[in-house]
Order: C-alpha cells, then sequence, then structure tokens
C-alpha cells in the first residue's frame, strides 16, 4: 500500500492505496466522484478527461500514486460559486450532449483547448478534441458548443477556470 | 481495465533509478508518462513486477540549444516540444510531429523518451530523430554511451537500449542554413497511430540545390528507418518536382512492409513513396529561395 | 393551446446534471458491501469445453464465490428471444457456457469478490481445457454445409423466409435490363460510449430484488428477467438509471442481467458487474452482417419492374431477443421511397461462431435502404441516366391523408411527399452546378463525386400485431397538490431527450414553465409498463401517450375549473394556465394550480368526480409512420493515395411535426456519422478462426470529430396522419439516409474507372487499387 496526498477540486485527500489503483477508480472509488467515466481500455475514448496540474489528462491511464503530490481538477470541479463554466453553458445551449456519457471528459478537454487556443477555428476544436470519442451527437453541436464557449470566454475572461 | 499487481518505487533521479533497475533487473519497468506501458498492463499483455517511476526526475525534463546542439531531455513530454518556442524557432519539425502524435491528452503526459524507448513500429517520433541523424544518449551502470538513431531501433519494439540502461537526452546538431522540415502522416483511423510517417529535414545551397537531407520513415516495416535511397537522391538535386519524384520513389527501398487490416504490404510501400513526396514539398517550400 | 415550447429549440432540461458530471449511471450507483463480478470468457470461437477448474480463483484473496455453468444453468433459464418466425430453430443459450462455447467472448464463469480487483485476478487463476472444434465464421458458406454448430439442429440454417408480393418473375422477365450485384453488410460494433453494466440488490426480507441495468427496454427486461429467475415479475425492481447510449445494443436481456440478480439472491449481498470495452466488443451484440444478391429489373426509361434479394444473414453463435427478427425489417422495407410492382426477399438466417447480430441502429432498415439505393444507381449507371433522374421516374405521387401508399411488401406508407424533400436537398447543394463543377474538376484529373440518396423508414414502432412484445406506449400524467406536474413514461430514453420533448408537451397543454414538469421513466416500480425507446418510437408512440393523457388530464381540469367557477352551462377556455368564463356577465378565472390542489383537497367536487388530478393513457398506433429525406454527400478522392475527404454534406429530412428542432437535428447529425462510420471505417473483423481482430478501440474506427464533415441540414414538416401530433420518428433517419450516399458519392467519383460498386467501409487502399489498376492501364 502506497500514502499518497493529492488535492481534488480543491480539497486535499491523504489516501492509502494500492499500487496499480489507477486514478480514474480512485477519483470514482475512493473519493466518489462519479463525474469522469470510464469508456475504454485502450486511453482512446477520452471520457476519464480531468486536469492535472492543469493538464488535461487520460485518468485510466495513469497510476493514482503518479497523481500523489498533485492537483486534480473533474468535472465536479469546473462550475465555481455555482456559475457554469463557460464550457458547461456552450454545452446546454448548443445541445453539445445527448447521451452525456462521454460529455465530463469532453468539457474538460474543451476547456483545456480554450485556454491554450482561446479563439479556435472549427478546425482546430475538432483536432484538439482527438482524444475525446463521442458517439452521439456527430460532433457538430459540440463544435457549435465550443466556439459559443470561446465567444463567451473572451467578453468575461475572468470566467476562464 | 485492471492492472496486475506490481511493486512501484518511485525513483529520485536518475542514479536511483538505474540502481533500481539493476537491483530488480528483467522484473522492472521504467515507467515515464505510461502511455504504451499502462494500457498494455491493463490488458495484461504485460505484467511487470515492479515499476520504477521516472516520471518525477525533475532535471530530465528539459529543451535546451547549447554550443550548436538541441538537447532534449528524455522526460520531456510531447506538449512541452510541440508548445517550445526555442523549437519552433530552430527545429520546427519536433513541434510539428507532435502535433500529430496521439492526442492532446497524450501528449500533455507522454514523453519523447518513453515512445523511444517503446519502439513501436507505428510511432511518430523515430521518424523525426531519424530525419535529424540525433543521438540518444543512454546512462547505464557503467557510465554513459552514446546510440546514434540509425543504430537504436533494432525490431519490433526492440532498441539498442540493454537491461539496465535508461535513454536519458536525445540530442542533435541544430540545423542551419536555408532549412526546411516537415513531417506527414497517414493516420490510422481507429488507434491514431502512423500508417505511415515521413519526416525530413533538408537544406539548400546557394544555387538551391540540395546541400543535405535526412528523411526518417515509420509505420512502414517492423521498425523505423532511415531512407538512405530517398536522402542520396536528394545530395545535390535541383529540388525541383522532378528530383523530388524521384527521390520518394526510393521511400520503401528493401523494406519489408508490415500488413494489416487496414493497408497491405504493397498499398503501404505506395504510401511510403506518396506521403515522403508530400514532406519533401513541404520541406522545400519552408526552406526558401 | 398555444405552442409556446412545442416547435421551439428548448435547451434540455435533463443536461445540468449531465454537464457537472452529476448524473448517475449504473457504475455511479455506489451500495455498501457491494461484491465485484468479472467474466472468464472463451477465448476460442468454437470447442468443447473438457474441464474446468475454478478451485484456485475460489481460495484467492478477497473472492467471495466463483460459479460456473453447470450451477448456474440449472437456477437460471436461458438467454430469451421474442422472435417467432415460423419454423425458427432457436438454439439453447445458457448464461455461462456449459460443455461447448461457440464464440469468443461467451460467458464460461463468473468470479465475485471484494472488489473489482481480486474479481479479475482471481479470474486468470481459473483453467480451462478446451478442446477445439473446426469453425463457421461465413454466413453463406455456413448455409451450404461445415461443421454444425447446434448438433441437434444439424444444420446452421437457423430459418428460411420468403417476403414480398407481385410475380417477381413475371416483373424481371418484363424488364429491358436485369442488374445483378452482390452486396455486403458487414458486422458493425454499436458502441455506446457506456458499456453495459448491472447493479443487483435482494432483500431477502421483501423477498425483493432490484436491478439497476443499462437498458433502454426497463419494463421488458423485467418480465423476461423475473422468468429466467423463475420469481414473480412484481417482486422484480428493474430500474434504467442515466443510460450512456445504446444505439440497439441496450435494446436486450443478456445473460450477465439475470446472473447479476441471482448471484445477490444466492450471496446475500449486492453485485456490481460492470462491462469493459473489450468485454462490449465481444460479447455485446453487433449489428448488420448480411451477404446479399440483388437482382433488379427495369425498362429502358429507368422505372423499375421488380427486386429481388436473396440474403443470408448472419445470426452468430445464439440468438439475443430479437436476433432473428431483424432481417425481416429489411424485407419489410426494401420498396424504399418508390413503387415497386413486384418485390421478392429470400432470407437465410444462418448460425456462425460469432456473437449474435441484432438491433443496431436502423436494425434491418439501413440494410433495406442501402440495397434499394444501390440498386438506383446501378440501374442509373446500366441505362446511363442521371441517378436523380431514375429515384423521380419510380417516386410515387404525393400522399397522406386517408390514402396511403401500398408498397408490395405489404405495408401502408402513411404519409410522404419525396419530391418535397430532394428538391430542396438538390437546391441546398445547387445540383446542377455540382455536376458542372465535377465535369470541371475531371478534366482538371481531379476525382470527385456526388451521392444521392432518396430514403424512407419505418418508425413508430408499432402496431402490436407487429411487435414482438408489445408496440403500444404508456404514460402518466399527474399535477401534485403543490402545481408541479409529473410524467410517468414507459419509454425510457438514453440520450434522445424525452425529459425535454415530453415536458415541452405538458407545458403547452397545461400552460406551466416546463422547468415544473418533471418526468420520470426507467423504474419499473414507480412507472407503469411500457415498452422501451428504440425504433425511433420516442415521440412517435411514447409522446402521443403523453399528449392523450395530457387531453384526459385537461378535460378533467376543465370540468373541475367550470364546477369551481360554477360556470354552468357557459363555455370555459384555458389560456396560459388559466381556465376562465363568464359567469353572470363576469369574467371569472381559476389557475390549474388551483384547479390541481381543489382537485386533491377535494372539498368542491362535481358529485361524479374522483379527488386527484391524473390521467393515464396507453396508445396502440395503427399504423407504423414513414419519415423520409434525401441526403447528399459531395467527396473529392487523393488520386495518389485513395484518400477520401469530404466537400460538403447535406441532408434534409421529414419526420413529420418536430416537437424540438435542436434535438432533431442531434439526431440528424450522429445518425449521419455513425452511417459515415459504416461506409467508410467501421467493421467487425475475425480472423479465420474466429477470433475478433477487431477487439478494442485501437482497432475499430469509432469516427473522430475530424474525420467527418460539417453537416448542412434542413427539413420539411409533412404531418403523420397516424397520431395526433402528426410525429413521426427520427432517431435512426441519419444512419438510414447517409450510408448509401457515402458510398454512392465515392464509386459516383470513382465511375470514369468503371466502378459500380464498392463494398463498405471503402478504405482508401480500396480506392486507391481502383485508380492505380485503370490509370496503369490508361498510361
Amino acid at each position: 500500500m502506497k500514502t499518497i496526498n493529492v488535492t481534488v477540486n480543491g480539497v486535499t485527500h491523504r489516501s492509502e492505496i494500492e499500487s496499480r489503483l489507477l486514478l480514474v477508480h480512485y477519483l470514482r472509488d475512493a473519493l466518489g466522484l462519479t463525474g469522469t467515466h470510464i469508456g475504454c481500455e485502450t486511453s482512446l475514448c477520452g471520457a476519464c478527461t480531468v486536469l492535472l496540474d492543469g493538464q488535461a489528462i487520460k485518468s485510466c491511464t495513469l497510476l493514482a500514486v503518479q497523481a500523489n503530490g498533485g492537483t486534480v481538477t473533474t468535472i465536479e470541479g469546473l462550475a465555481q460559486n455555482g456559475e457554469l463554466h463557460p464550457v458547461q453553458q456552450g454545452f446546454w445551449e448548443h445541445h453539445g450532449l445527448q447521451c452525456g456519457y462521454c460529455t465530463p471528459g469532453m468539457i474538460v478537454a474543451a476547456a483545456q483547448l480554450l485556454e491554450r487556443n482561446p479563439d479556435p477555428t472549427d478546425e482546430q476544436i475538432r483536432h484538439g478534441l482527438e482524444g475525446n470519442l463521442c458517439r452521439c451527437t456527430g460532433y457538430q453541436h459540440i463544435v457549435q458548443a465550443v466556439q459559443c464557449a470561446a465567444k463567451k470566454m473572451k467578453s468575461k475572461p475572468a470566467v476562464a477556470r | 481495465m485492471i492492472p496486475a499487481q506490481f511493486d512501484y518505487i518511485a525513483a529520485k533521479s536518475l542514479d536511483d533509478a538505474l540502481s533500481l533497475l539493476a537491483k530488480h533487473k528483467d522484473d522492472a519497468k521504467l515507467l515515464a508518462g505510461g502511455h504504451s506501458l499502462i494500457p498494455a498492463m491493463k490488458l495484461r499483455l504485460m505484467q511487470p513486477g515492479v515499476l520504477i517511476d521516472i516520471s518525477k526526475i525533475k532535471d530530465l525534463s528539459y529543451i535546451r540549444e547549447e554550443g550548436g546542439h538541441v538537447r532534449i531531455g528524455a522526460l520531456t513530454t510531447h506538449y512541452q516540444i510541440e508548445s517550445s518556442d526555442l523549437l519552433r524557432r530552430i527545429c520546427p519539425l519536433l513541434p510539428e510531429t507532435a502535433t500529430h502524435l496521439g492526442d492532446v491528452q497524450v501528449r500533455n503526459r507522454g514523453t519523447i523518451g518513453g515512445s523511444l524507448a517503446h519502439a513501436d513500429p507505428a510511432a511518430d517520433w523515430p521518424a523525426a530523430i531519424l530525419a535529424l541523424d540525433a543521438e540518444l544518449v543512454v546512462a547505464g551502470g557503467k557510465g554513459e554511451r552514446v546510440i546514434k538513431a540509425e543504430d537504436f531501433f533494432v525490431e519490433l519494439l526492440t532498441t539498442a537500449l540493454k537491461p539496465g540502461e535508461i535513454l536519458r537526452e536525445i540530442r542533435f546538431a541544430v540545423p542551419k542554413g536555408k532549412v526546411g522540415q516537415s513531417y506527414a502522416k497517414f493516420r490510422h483511423p481507429a488507434s491514431g497511430f502512423a500508417v505511415v510517417g515521413v519526416a525530413v529535414s533538408l537544406t539548400k545551397d546557394g544555387s538551391g540545390k540540395c546541400q543535405s537531407a535526412g528523411v526518417g520513415v515509420t509505420g512502414v516495416s517492423a521498425k523505423p528507418y532511415k531512407a538512405k535511397g530517398v536522402e542520396n537522391a536528394l545530395k545535390g538535386s535541383a529540388l525541383d518536382g522532378k528530383s523530388l519524384s524521384a527521390a520518394a520513389a526510393h521511400a520503401a527501398d528493401g523494406v519489408e512492409a508490415n500488413a494489416d487490416l487496414f493497408a497491405s504490404a504493397e498499398y503501404r510501400k505506395h504510401l511510403a513513396e506518396a506521403y515522403t513526396r508530400r514532406a519533401l514539398d513541404a520541406a522545400v517550400s519552408r526552406a526558401g529561395k | 393551446m398555444a405552442e409556446k415550447y412545442v416547435g421551439k429549440s428548448v435547451k434540455r432540461t435533463e443536461d445540468p446534471r449531465l454537464i457537472q458530471g452529476l448524473a448517475h449511471y449504473v457504475d455511479d450507483i455506489k451500495l455498501p458491501d457491494t461484491a465485484h463480478a468479472a467474466f472468464l470468457r472463451s477465448i476460442y470461437a468454437h470447442a468443447h469445453i473438457k474441464s474446468l477448474d475454478v478451485g484456485a480463483a475460489r481460495r484467492a484473496p478477497g473472492v467471495l464465490a466463483v460459479f460456473t455453468g453447470l450451477e448456474a444453468s440449472g437456477a437460471i433459464g436461458p438467454v430469451p428471444c421474442a422472435a417467432a418466425l415460423p419454423g425458427l430453430k432457436v438454439p439453447d443459450y445458457r448464461v455461462l457456457a456449459t460443455n461447448k462455447v461457440c464464440f469468443v467472448g461467451q460467458p464460461i464463469a463468473v468470479v465475485v469478490a471484494e472488489n473489482k480487483y481480486a474479481a479479475r485476478d482471481a479470474v486468470d487463476l481459473i483453467q480451462v481445457e478446451y478442446e477445439e472444434l473446426p469453425v463457421v465464421l461465413n454466413e453463406e458458406k455456413a448455409a451450404q454445409g461445415g461443421p454444425v454448430i447446434h448438433e441437434k439442429f444439424g444444420t446452421n440454417i437457423a430459418y428460411t423466409l420468403t417476403a414480398g408480393e407481385g410475380d417477381i418473375e413475371a416483373a424481371l422477365k418484363s424488364a429491358d435490363k436485369i442488374v445483378k450485384q452482390k452486396i455486403l453488410h458487414r458486422r458493425l460494433a454499436p458502441v455506446a460510449m457506456e458499456p453495459r453494466g448491472v447493479l443487483a440488490r435482494y432483500y431477502p426480507g421483501e423477498q425483493e430484488l432490484t436491478l439497476w441495468t443499462s437498458t433502454q427496454i426497463p419494463h421488458l427486461a423485467r418480465t423476461q428477467i423475473a422468468i429466467m429467475l423463475g420469481m414473480p415479475e412484481n417482486k422484480l425492481r428493474l430500474i434504467a438509471p442515466e443510460v450512456g447510449g445504446g444505439f440497439g445494443s441496450k435494446l436486450n436481456v443478456y445473460a450477465e442481467e439475470a446472473l447479476m440478480g441471482w448471484i445477490s439472491m444466492e450471496l446475500d449481498r449486492p453485485v456490481k458487474w460492470i462491462e469493459t470495452r473489450r468485454e462490449n466488443m465481444q460479447a455485446t451484440i453487433h449489428g448488420r452482417g448480411q451477404t446479399g444478391y440483388i437482382e433488379v429489373g427495369c425498362k429502358k426509361d429507368g422505372t423499375i419492374t421488380g427486386l429481388r434479394y436473396n440474403v443470408y444473414a448472419d445470426m452468430g453463435a445464439y440468438f439475443q431477443l430479437l436476433t432473428p427478427a431483424i432481417p425481416t425489417l429489411t424485407g419489410l422495407m426494401l420498396s424504399g421511397c418508390y413503387k415497386i410492382p413486384a418485390i421478392q426477399m429470400n432470407a437465410t438466417g444462418v448460425f456462425t461462431n460469432k456473437v449474435a447480430t441484432d438491433a443496431y441502429r436502423g436494425a434491418g432498415r439501413p440494410e433495406a435502404t442501402y440495397v434499394v439505393e444501390r440498386a438506383m444507381d446501378l440501374v442509373a449507371a446500366e441505362l446511363g441516366l442521371d441517378a436523380v433522374a431514375v429515384r423521380r421516374k419510380n417516386f410515387p405521387a404525393p400522399f397522406g391523408g386517408d390514402k396511403p401508399f401500398k408498397t408490395a411488401t405489404g405495408l401502408f406508407y402513411d404519409s410522404g411527399d419525396y419530391e418535397l424533400t430532394l428538391k430542396k436537398a438538390l437546391d441546398m447543394a445547387n445540383y446542377p452546378k455540382l455536376r458542372e463543377d465535377q465535369k470541371r474538376a475531371r478534366n482538371e484529373g481531379r476525382i470527385v463525386g456526388i451521392g444521392v440518396s432518396t430514403y424512407v423508414e419505418i418508425c413508430a414502432i408499432g402496431p402490436s400485431a407487429a411487435a414482438p412484445a408489445g408496440g403500444w406506449e404508456s404514460a402518466t400524467v399527474r399535477i401534485e397538490p403543490t402545481a408541479k406536474v409529473t410524467i410517468l413514461t414507459g419509454c425510457s430514453p438514453h440520450g434522445q431527450g424525452q425529459e425535454t420533448s415530453f415536458a415541452q408537451l405538458a407545458g403547452d397543454h397545461l400552460g406551466v414553465n416546463i422547468n415544473d414538469v418533471t418526468v420520470i421513466h426507467g423504474d419499473t416500480a414507480i412507472v407503469q409498463y411500457g415498452i422501451g425507446t428504440f425504433g425511433s418510437r420516442g415521440t412517435a408512440v411514447g409522446g402521443t401517450a403523453v399528449y392523450m393523457a395530457l387531453e384526459k388530464l385537461n378535460e378533467k381540469a376543465t370540468k373541475l375549473a367550470a364546477h369551481i367557477l360554477e360556470a354552468g352551462s357557459a363555455p370555459v377556455t384555458f389560456q396560459d394556465g388559466k381556465f376562465s368564463a363568464q359567469v353572470k356577465g363576469e369574467n371569472k378565472s381559476i389557475t390549474i394550480q388551483e384547479v390541481a390542489l381543489a382537485a386533491h383537497l377535494a372539498r368542491n367536487l362535481p358529485p361524479d368526480m374522483e379527488p386527484g388530478l391524473s390521467a393515464t393513457s396507453f396508445f396502440e398506433p395503427k399504423n407504423f409512420t414513414f419519415p423520409f429525406g434525401s441526403h447528399i454527400a459531395v467527396v473529392e478522392i487523393d488520386r495518389d493515395t485513395g484518400e477520401i475527404h469530404f466537400q460538403r454534406y447535406i441532408a434534409v429530412d421529414d419526420c413529420g411535426k418536430v416537437i424540438n428542432p435542436l434535438l432533431v437535428h442531434g439526431q440528424v447529425h450522429g445518425g449521419i456519422v455513425q452511417a459515415i462510420g459504416q461506409a467508410l471505417y467501421e467493421e467487425v473483423v475475425y480472423d479465420d478462426q474466429g477470433q475478433l481482430v477487431s477487439g478494442t478501440l485501437m482497432d475499430y474506427a469509432v469516427p473522430r470529430a475530424e474525420m467527418v464533415p460539417w453537416m448542412e441540414l434542413d427539413r420539411t414538416e409533412t404531418p403523420s396522419p397516424v397520431n395526433p401530433m402528426g410525429v413521426k420518428g427520427v432517431g435512426e433517419a441519419g444512419t438510414i439516409g447517409a450510408t448509401p450516399a457515402v458510398v454512392s458519392a465515392v464509386i459516383d467519383a470513382l465511375s470514369p474507372f468503371g466502378v459500380r460498386h464498392m463494398d463498405m467501409p471503402i478504405k482508401p487502399e480500396d480506392v486507391w487499387r481502383i485508380i492505380n489498376k485503370k490509370s496503369a492501364g490508361a498510361a
């Protein structure tokens, strides 16, 4: 067993864990943050995307011990003071989700994308979301949702994460 | 979805990692970004007894220009390379290659050293480091040695790294003169790996002729290779359409090409030529007049 | 009724929980003391199990139990198949294999442990000795002989079936030309992003079992699982919580669902199993899987005289819920949106050493549309006519109201105007200019293709007589004492947005804010019996039940309002949530909220009125609905490599009356992209030993954002006469309409190379080979 200290959505946790515990299982099972989903086992679907030290990563491809000392933001930590993150707003307004299963990972990846490129083209959005699969939407509303979020973040930059 | 049990040890330094490797030998695997290893462990295709996590060794993550050389620490992430202003200026091939690699999440976490040491035959980095004639600096129990990129890839998933050795740095001469570089990739629709990937780094002389050319090819065969036939044909050539086509025709000379569900060996060889031509066209146009 | 919500792009009410990660899919539900299950599955496609040793697994740390086929099969009935066909051979499909395995991924044993890590570890400790048997994999070859999978049948043919009307022989004889083509509909994996999952909890005191399972059909699954477990149906509570996509793959009853229920009773503990993606690729149903032969007769002017389709349908080794029925839907839709006087389908359902096929988005209808649309293109190519002209030549005149269109497959299409969508799509595309551009491009040596499909689909499944287990749907609407509106629907959604669209109906009917409406679904202990969400029936059947219940409720509320207002015989009007009447020259009114409270207080009711304000309706549709549309794909092909690039994608769909355009667009987008996947990327591949080669997402290419085009959508509204709202359904339209359009565009591009047909998925190498062969000859 290993002891880790991880700050998740602003709260620091000290946990005893098995070395092989995947970060996604730690978040979901140990911390009860079930918004982060699992859709494959080959690091391809992106449903498990979270931010680790500000960077989008696939939490199914990281051991929880590797996150020791790190700061994690999950979908549950994206809204601030009761206000949805602009990407969450964009997804809602533009019907960027249907079954919702890929959505948390998609939103976290999109938030990272806009942080790095606040004014993306549609092509850049599609390229930036290449690590996230959606089987429902055909991606078009997702592209529109991210564009909408980009506009919101430009007009109100303080909200940007 | 769940790896078999193992012991996890976080190495504090390169020396620490080397001594851990020496202690645990074949039972141990090095963990860097983990993006090749952990998926394989989740499918239980790999079940190492010990994981030595080297990802926290800080002084193995850097991109520096020193004495006419670029030095990249093995633990530098794909994204650090993709977003490096220095590299964009002096060796844009590497940032360009990085944008083709995996996806954003993978690039944030995966490392160039980890990818090279894993030696997936369809990985992107090998093409670039072959084109750059890079050297790989390897640390071992008995000190360091340097392996030429060309000698590094031995066969499928096998490198020239000996047991107990750790890839520490990738270095290459800063390309000088009228430099043109490009990476052209045919992406597998499912895995995102290279069905074919071709990296080119060339220079022009004063008259616009090809002064030097490095061409690396990945995805085509069991190991990535330097397309020497292409390089030789380019040297001294006018770099016009005709000479580029003639050079690209050598892209898969003497190569035994892979075949899979998506592409036959014959088609892969053709793609090698077509994508070499694409990479050459882009590189030549970027090399300036 | 003022249309404040219906017809508007209303943001979904279910989204806040989903975009914040606060929704509960099966794996998100945590119960104390839950044990976790993991399966040992067959690594062979066909083998005898010589021995099975679970001793070491049972002794492994954290393991609570290991169950084998011998134990489970005595306690649990076979996996059900609801399809009935004459002469159908139904294999005995046990929840765990007993002495033989027939496909890779078939469950053999299940380990239950304190946690999922321990369960997974113990699976590796189970020893199985197999004796490999020869395999049969190709449906056409399997029909003709070779090793038999189910010895007691002595054949791999599960059934044969002839369908259709008209004298096909005469029709083909009367044709000027007969065009023939073999076509393949390869197997596809549905890949719902949420894999399957089950959580079971038994309450011994109450003798009640609760199952949370990721399903499209909570009530049907409850009935079937209760039968499998031999327990009273009303002691089994089945809950479909948030469901992360289905696409037909969860329109089923699986071995794992019954097993988890049984194990939770055996161990007296909650037990959970969550499918991995690899299991999902191996052991969740696949779609399609047909090898077909088209014969189409035509006159010189393009008039179709008859169509014959001989098809071998790949069943897999066993049946799941609807497996053998899927090809019958293909037969029903072989007329497409055309007048075809004689149609015949000869179907042979064949067992193979693979997982079962079953409903995948479209379920038999994409196959039919593909056949008919390929036939239209082949006829056009044979006659040298424009593909659009051939389609127009065979369109029926617009129909609807009390004059349906009868096909030679025995259907009565409810309403349609196929020229309407076609013309709109052609206008959007500027079709004549597209063809000019194509000519110019060809002169420049570029390879550009335009594909047009016109489709009709069969939705709103369906009249009960045509459904395996009831085709109706139910709804209860009630106004609570505090005036909040609750809708209970039997049509449990998994991404379609019924919580919003049904709330929109209530919003307009009752004059309430949709945020005051809660739609409850998926819990058999709360919701009256229903059928489920599949076959594009959610709105047309489930929504109609809601509509009818709302009407009933309104009627009662109006009566009560009139009573309270003492309106006597004066007419009571209802607008914006308020009942009004002129009483003794005075305008009196009462809100629906006040009426609701009065109904519950019951102090002042008309003498014949029961207290409360609630209404339940069961809607039995008289016919299917038949949405239609036209899709146009424009592609350019890289001459050098054969890579296919979209230039444009245009879709005009007519799904009747639209409740929420935003949701309709979402359905169409998703459908088109799944069709693009089928046309260009997706293919389940087994090798010649029956090993699943495309077993992970590393090999099975689900389209990514970068791989698909911008879609230009529009629609027309031809109301259905089958239901009071005139709605038709749209869940599968994109998948049905787009596949032939994309394939047609690629083939059109390659037509100068003499190509008339290519099988899906059309890969760059296939294209390259065609270009290469021909240009080598030309050069």
